[in-house]
């Protein structure tokens, strides 16, 4: 009798708890605010502990479901149990074979996914969908890619370009302007381009020194500035990275909105390179931009591009694409920049020490007269032609006396 | 010296996601971080196998060979393990682990994606072990009590094994020559480039 009081009384209280909880944790929430709770808002207590007294625990201490009465626990049995276990009406048969189980065997799915790619992927109750992933063999060939191709094909394109430009330096050494400097200048490049361009230039700089800092400097610099040191110049060389992709692709924009004109081919570029290009004798006559600034621009203009997308793809992880997409924006992004920086680098070689008076058009913006005569013939008479027209008097005007 | 490794027995698991729990609440893992998940392939279908998965501390790990800082350091129990003051966030690790298992506390990479955390087989971290320190970045080190790591200790089929690799191995062998099936040893081949043949 004492023991159903109990349950009762047990059950009572239950019922009490589970109405009384969330009004408890309301209370909570409301007292939260405002105080000095963890965050604004949120109980310091997120669930009621229930009590654990008599109504609760213990082996036997069984809450009724329902109003309905109960048989009292410890009566007699309903049924007699058997003294012999029941003849079953049918035979059972033998559990069912193995291969009914499904033949999944992990050798042979790791194996398979190593050979021929793609990965073994599930199901998981957790939000993060990158995790329903179980293995993805191909982790191993993009280390390959990274450890090896990309540190070879970088070090090759950098250092071989490096060594190519040291060498044409030594053997041919500076481009003169042939007739000398004539002592007049004109106009090549407004004040937006060569800002522009400078922009661009730092950027690609620190873009590029950062990036090859993430792909060489555990070996060449962590041994000798130590790992301490190394990490906080690598976090912020992945920060500085980071945000001068920003005015780089302004820039890339920029030069689209800028120089697309004067880059589109033309005849002349075929005539340029026939004679021989920039190792032609003689100076083939060239627009504003020859075949191979043109050339220079497209390449960039599209290296840019994959280099800026694959960057942004790998800036915010797993927003567009997967971990096999991941690895193939670095792949991109990896070669591309390497190749790129190899190219920036003959560039930059041509515009500063590898021929006179180039440099001055990305600084004073003027170049002199014989050298836009030697290197862009077509692009000074375009410009004569135009100041002329300029300085013409209108056609309708008459000679000064002439009435 | 042993070489420690885990081994889970996917025709024993039932995805109740205990060791999940387990690894959460031993280290005090942060919100959104995993070390350990369950993963069930075939969901529903013929075939169907749930296995626990986290940092498999692989032979010759990929995750060491391509961060970028240099950060990951062995045991000499054959663990993986990392400095987490040396970390800059990149991700690459996950790029290249075969198992999903580096974790990290944000989602983007802009401006770094914060502190790689990933399962230390219960063993912490570079710091003095059982340490404040360590324990903050790292969780608990059972490894330098005597215990092995949590997940294993109460998986309650007994599922997730581990221990030395070779002890695993062979009381998973006599599992499936007792029960006559088993899918075997889940990431052996990718983590340690070996099979348990049975
Ligand atoms: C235009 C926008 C760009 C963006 C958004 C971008 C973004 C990134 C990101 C997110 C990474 C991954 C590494 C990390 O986060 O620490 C990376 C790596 C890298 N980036 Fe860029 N990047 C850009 C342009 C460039 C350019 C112009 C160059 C070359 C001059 C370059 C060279 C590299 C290199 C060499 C790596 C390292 C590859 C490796 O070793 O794994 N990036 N970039
Ligand atoms: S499972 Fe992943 S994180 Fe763990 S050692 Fe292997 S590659 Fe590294
Ligand atoms: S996230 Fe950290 S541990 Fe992983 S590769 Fe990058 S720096 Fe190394």
């Amino acid at each position: 009798m004492s023991r159903s009081l109990a349950l009762r009384a047990g059950g009572a209280l239950l019922a009490l708890a589970l109405v009384a909880a969330p009004a408890a944790a309301q209370q909570q929430n409301t007292q939260g605010q405002g105080t000095e709770g963890p965050a604004g808002g949120a109980p310091e207590v997120q669930s009621v502990v229930p009590e654990v007294g008599d109504g609760r625990g213990g082996m036997n201490n069984q809450v009724p479901e329902t109003t309905e009465k109960q048989a009292p626990t410890g009566g007699e049995r309903p049924a007699p149990m058997r003294e012999v276990a029941p003849t079953p009406a049918a035979p059972i048969t033998a559990p069912p074979p193995n291969t009914a189980r499904g033949d999944t065997s992990a050798d042979e799915m790791e194996l398979q996914r190593t050979l021929r790619g793609g990965v073994i992927e599930g199901r998981t109750t957790l939000p993060d969908t990158a995790a329903a992933i179980l293995i993805q063999p191909e982790g191993r060939d993009w280390r390959e890619f990274r450890n090896q191709w990309l540190f070879w094909i970088g070090a090759a394109a950098v250092v071989g370009t490096v060594a190519l430009l040291a060498l044409t330096f030594l053997v041919s050494g500076r481009k003169r302007i042939e007739a000398g400097r004539s002592g007049r200048s004109i106009l090549r490049f407004g004040v937006l381009e060569r800002v522009n361009h400078w922009m661009v230039a730092v950027s690609f700089v620190l873009l590029g020194l950062s990036g090859l800092n993430i792909t060489y400097g555990a070996l060449a610099l962590r041994p000798i500035i130590g790992p301490e040191a190394f990490t906080a110049l690598t976090f912020w060389g992945q920060a500085v990275h980071q945000y001068l992709s920003f005015p780089f692709v302004l820039g890339l924009f920029v030069m689209v909105a800028v120089w697309l004109r004067d880059n589109l081919p033309t005849k002349v570029d075929i005539a340029w390179i026939k004679a021989g290009g920039p190792v032609a004798k003689g100076h083939p006559p060239a627009g504003r931009f020859n075949a191979a600034q043109k050339a220079l621009y497209w390449f960039t203009m599209g290296g840019g591009g994959l280099v800026a997308l694959s960057g942004y793809v790998l800036m915010f992880p797993f927003t567009v694409t997967d971990v096999g997409g991941q690895q193939w924006a670095h792949i991109v992004h990896g070669l591309m920049a390497m190749v790129m920086i190899a190219a920036i680098l003959g560039h930059a070689y041509i515009g500063s020490i590898g021929m006179e008076g180039a440099l001055e058009a990305m600084s004073t913006g003027r170049v002199d007269y014989n050298w836009a005569k030697e290197h862009h013939s077509l692009w000074l008479e375009q410009e004569t032609a135009k100041a002329r027209e300029a300085v013409a008097p209108p056609s309708g005007a008459r000679a000064v006396g002439a009435d | 010296m042993a070489r420690l490794k885990f081994l889970c027995d996917a025709d024993r698991c039932i995805e109740c996601n205990a060791c999940v729990t387990a690894c959460k609440n031993e280290h005090e893992v942060p919100w959104g971080i995993n070390r350990r998940r369950v993963v069930t392939i075939n969901d529903g279908k013929p075939g169907e196998r749930s296995i626990s998965m986290a940092c498999m501390h692989c032979t010759d790990a990929p995750c060491a060979a391509v961060c970028p800082v240099a950060c990951f350091y062995g045991t000499a129990d054959g663990l993986v393990l990392h400095d987490k003051d040396l970390c800059i966030g990149c991700g690459y690790c996950f790029y290249a682990c075969p198992f999903g298992a580096p974790q990290y506390p944000r989602v983007g990479n802009f401006g770094g994606r914060g502190k790689m955390d990933k399962c230390t087989y219960c063993a912490g971290g570079p710091q003095q072990d059982n340490s404040r320190v360590e324990y903050t970045q790292y969780g608990s080190n059972r490894i330098a009590e005597g215990k092995l790591p949590l997940c294993a200790e109460m998986c309650s089929t007994k599922a997730l094994l581990a221990g030395d690799g070779e002890i695993i191995a062979s009381i998973y062998k006599e599992r499936v020559q007792r029960r006559g099936f088993g899918s075997g040893a889940w990431g052996w081949r990718t983590a340690y480039k070996e099979t348990v043949t049975t």
